[in-house]
């Protein structure tokens, strides 16, 4: 199939999750995600027991809430950036984040191949842009994105090429919405 | 919504997205990003730098037993959920669920206006604000940043028109005086950081029975 030739191994490894309920694949995802959870949770302050317990909250989200991924509206690693930012909000903070309305219906048709990969290829570009970003600039996009300054200290020009991904997205949403509405759900 | 023409500004998605949000002005962006596909496809594509800065991170060694212990918890019962909302009439998805899918409880700040606070805590609150036709809000400065969103009716003030779904960002500088248009009363979300300061007579009075 020349969609799996043509996704990223992350997105692969999520959909076999998503609709295989694939442990071999979670196995993966959890080897290249949990260490980076958990470098990130302590960079934050928590203790290292602390922040092993959020790593384990968020990969069984994962697991459990797999059925929201929706390779159309969000890469692989922005899904569990997003599950991430929640569950460390809920443990520091003791209250649950306000999160918007769900976009998504669990069970939406089979998703546009073509859209899946141009994502993945405009996350790709992202991933290229942040990567030569001078070492300074690059660790103010980290501490920005993990939670590190405040929102009077952030700020949004950051050079990188966030409109082409925003306008990806929309394509994404619209397709969801038609979708939705064909099927009398909106 | 197609005719939202007041955003939520991009620094405030961005931190939004990044978790470092107060708990009032991430429940404004919740409840417009639920209203507004522009904002929420930017949510998304701050989330994609996110992940993308979560995956070239520093990994941590984990513990030897993590793993196995997370695999053997794929079949256990997952915890039960905690009740979801979902919009009701005029109130967003994230409104409802502060409200636990209540109605809202409205009390009267004189002339008409009414408030119903729904979050306060030291960095931030979040109030429901219900202004009659032709009614100022009360003149007032800012000590820190305000976000309001519209959820009913409009009002407009010296920077422009704020309809359904419209954000209102004001910051120290912004002396304003929003007056709701003619029509529904106006019903706004609002999230302060800190306390606001009247400047008209009469709201003054008012400033006590706001609690801020
Ligand atoms: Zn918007």
């Amino acid at each position: 199939m020349t969609r799996d030739a043509e996704i990223t191994e992350q997105t692969r490894w999520m959909l076999a999750v998503r609709d295989q309920r694939d442990r071999a694949a979670f196995a993966r995802l959890f080897d290249h995600f949990a260490p980076r959870l958990k470098g990130v949770a302590i960079r934050s302050g928590m203790a290292p027991a602390q922040a092993e317990d959020v790593v384990q909250e968020v990969m069984l989200t994962v697991w459990r809430k797999a059925q929201l991924f929706d390779p159309e509206r969000a890469q692989v690693s922005a899904w569990i950036y997003q599950i991430s930012r929640n569950r460390q909000i809920d443990v520091i903070r003791k209250e649950r984040r306000p999160v918007p309305e769900e976009l998504k219906q669990p069970d939406a048709p089979q998703e546009d191949a073509a859209q899946m990969v141009a994502l993945d290829q405009e996350v790709q570009k992202l991933r290229a842009a942040l990567s030569s970003l001078k070492p300074a600039q690059r660790d103010i996009v980290e501490k920005a994105y993990l939670g590190e300054l405040s929102h009077s200290e952030i700020h949004a020009q950051t050079g990188l090429p966030l409109g082409t991904i925003k306008s990806r997205i929309r394509l994404g949403m619209e397709k969801l919405r038609q979708d939705l509405k064909a099927r009398g759900l909106s | 919504m197609t005719d939202i023409t007041h955003h939520i500004p991009d620094r405030l998605l961005a931190a939004y997205a990044a978790g470092h949000l107060e708990h009032g002005f991430a429940m404004v962006v919740a409840a417009h990003v639920s209203m507004c596909d522009s904002c929420r496809a930017q949510l998304g594509a701050h989330e994609a730098l996110g992940g993308a800065v979560l995956d070239g991170s520093a990994a941590e060694g984990l513990s030897e037993d993590l793993k196995l212990r997370v695999l053997d918890m794929l079949d256990a019962p997952a915890p039960p959920e905690p009740p979801r909302f979902s919009r009701s009439g005029i109130y967003p998805g994230p409104v409802m669920q502060t409200l636990s899918g209540r109605p809202v409880k409205w009390s009267a700040l004189g002339m008409g206006v009414r408030q119903s606070i729904l979050h306060r805590d030291r960095q931030s609150s979040v109030r429901l604000l219900y202004i009659p036709p032709g009614m100022a809000v009360p003149d007032h400065g800012h000590n820190g940043l305000e976000l309001t969103l519209v959820l009913q009716g409009a009002f407009h003030d010296e920077t422009g028109r704020f309809g359904i779904g419209d954000v209102e960002c004001a910051d120290d500088d912004l002396e304003h005086t929003p007056i709701a248009e003619e029509g529904d009363p106006c019903i706004c979300l609002a999230a302060t950081d800190a306390a606001l300061r009247f400047s008209a007579v009469v709201p003054r009075l008012l400033q006590p029975l706001f609690r801020i």
